[in-house]
């Protein structure tokens, strides 16, 4: 009973920390599908004095990823009751060529000015509009969420840390004794610290599986997906390879630098 | 006769550099049965701690085992200890493992196989009449059983000396003459040598020994 007392409080405090890191993770998946909504949503209008080459644009700025016509027929066709054929002719030829520019990500404010600026000194285009003030808003409110998170996410890391810290200080009482008694038998350093490490390991690896079976269990159940489509977002809560794999490094890196600063630290009676 | 032990103006001290044992010249032979007595402070303990590596000397020199302990490495004080048993006054039992595996300890530590060790395990356990609590933890056992494992863990790698630390300090009366058989037995009938601190001399002994003696920093030989 008292050896799964020891075993839960490294196990908390590593779960605790994976849990963290893991709720991190799916709240910075959340950002980038978020961000890539956007992205996919927002566009740059261009208006052109004559027609625009799509390659060119694209080769010339590598923040472009398509640029598409804005076909002017939708407004011409309302036209058409109150003007005479000739007249929209005219009108048609005279009309200057619409873009709308989709972009590789979703910029920052000072990406879209240089890029305006540098639209604007081609002597085709007329007129540039970023919709800036809109988009300055929206990804301002996106940095200020994922500064939010983050600092979150530091908070919750410094405290586990620190109980961490106080959980060594306890496997440095329990495991004195046991370590001393076997110095005094002559037992080198890596047989003295064997058991420490076998208990870092296991604990590493338990906690890693808790983590695994926690989120295994709510990427499974059904009342989570409809929060992320609500807000159309659509991401892999738990990737069980990539997240799996993650959090055991994690644990054993964490519990085996634990038991080697115990080890380090161990001064033999005197 | 081959002497285990050499001490040549041999001081001791710990950090803060008040001198406890100041320059001791004394040796012990192969087989030799000797008790080091001394008012509580006068340095007994401390004395046995520098000949298991615990202490190294400050000045002069030390020789255990054909080991010089001045500035000893780890490698060479792990070989040393490999050969010696050590018996303390508190036990020191390894609490959350069996009767069985603490005595095993040393023999884990020198490499013994399993099989060869287990044997071995048994046959002390039932020198020291504890063969049936070999599946019990330490603190299931009285104290007197306890320092009985704690013989048998220091017997049970044949070393060439044993250490013991008021080995009969906690015990009573009966407890403590079992343990006084014990290591008579070890010396007279396995020819270890035996260093013993102590408050007392039992007046059982039914060997010859050795009476060396501390004060005021030196070591004297009683006759």
């Amino acid at each position: 009973m008292k050896s799964l007392k020891n075993h839960f409080s490294l196990i908390a405090a590593l779960f605790t920390i994976l849990f963290t890191i893991q709720v991190y993770q799916v709240l910075e998946r959340s950002i980038s599908s978020y961000e890539e909504n956007l992205r996919a949503n927002y566009s740059i209008v261009v208006i052109a004095a004559s027609n625009l080459d799509e390659a060119s644009l694209k080769s010339r700025f590598s923040l472009i990823r398509s640029a598409e016509e804005i076909s002017p027929e939708k407004v011409i066709k309302r036209l058409e009751k109150e003007m005479d054929k000739t007249s929209l002719g005219l009108l048609r030829a005279s009309l200057p060529k619409f873009y709308r520019l989709s972009l590789e990500h979703y910029p920052q404010p000072e990406e879209i000015d240089i890029l305006s600026s540098q639209l604007k000194n081609m002597k085709q285009i007329k007129r540039v509009e970023s919709f800036s003030q809109t988009h300055d808003q929206i990804y301002k409110l996106l940095l200020l969420y994922k500064g939010i998170t983050q600092i979150f996410a530091f908070a919750i890391l410094v405290v586990t840390l620190l109980l961490i810290a106080k959980e060594m200080r306890i496997w440095q009482f329990q495991h004195q004794e046991r370590m001393n008694i076997m110095a005094l038998f002559g037992a080198p350093i890596m047989l003295r610290s064997a058991v420490l490490f076998r208990l870092a390991i296991l604990d590493a690896l338990l906690s890693a599986a808790l983590i695994f079976a926690t989120f295994s269990f709510i990427k499974q159940s059904e009342w989570i997906e409809p929060y992320f489509k609500d807000i159309n977002i659509q991401i892999d809560i738990f990737r069980y390879t990539h997240d799996g794999l993650m959090h055991l490094g994690i644990a054993l890196g964490l519990s085996v630098l634990l038991a080697i600063m115990l080890i380090v630290n161990h001064k033999e009676e005197v | 006769m081959d002497k285990v032990i050499i001490a040549n103006d041999l001081t001791l001290s710990y950090n803060n550099n008040e001198t406890i044992i100041n320059q001791c010249t004394f040796d012990i032979n192969s087989g030799d049965f000797v008790f080091i007595t001394g008012a509580s402070g006068s340095g007994k303990s401390t004395l046995l701690k520098s000949l298991y590596g615990a202490l190294a000397p400050k000045q002069g020199d030390l020789v255990v085992g054909g080991v010089g302990m001045k500035d000893i490495n780890n490698k060479r004080l792990n070989f040393l200890r490999r050969h010696v048993g050590i018996v303390f006054q508190d036990y020191k039992l390894i609490k959350e493992w069996t009767i069985e595996k603490n005595v095993m300890l040393p023999l884990i530590i020198s490499g013994y196989a399993k099989d060869v060790s287990e044997i071995q395990v048994q046959k002390l356990l039932t020198h020291v009449k504890l063969n049936h609590q070999l599946g019990k933890y330490p603190l299931e056992l009285s104290g007197g059983e306890q320092q009985r494992v704690a013989m048998a863990r220091a017997l049970a790698h044949n070393p060439i000396i044993i250490l013991a630390d008021e080995p009969t300090g906690n015990l009573d009366d009966y407890s403590a003459q079992v343990i006084w058989n014990l290591l008579e037995g070890a010396s007279s009938q396995l020819k270890t040598t035996v260093v013993v601190v102590t408050h007392h001399i039992p007046e059982t002994m039914k060997i010859d020994y050795r009476h060396l003696h501390i004060e005021h920093g030196s070591i004297y030989e009683v006759s």
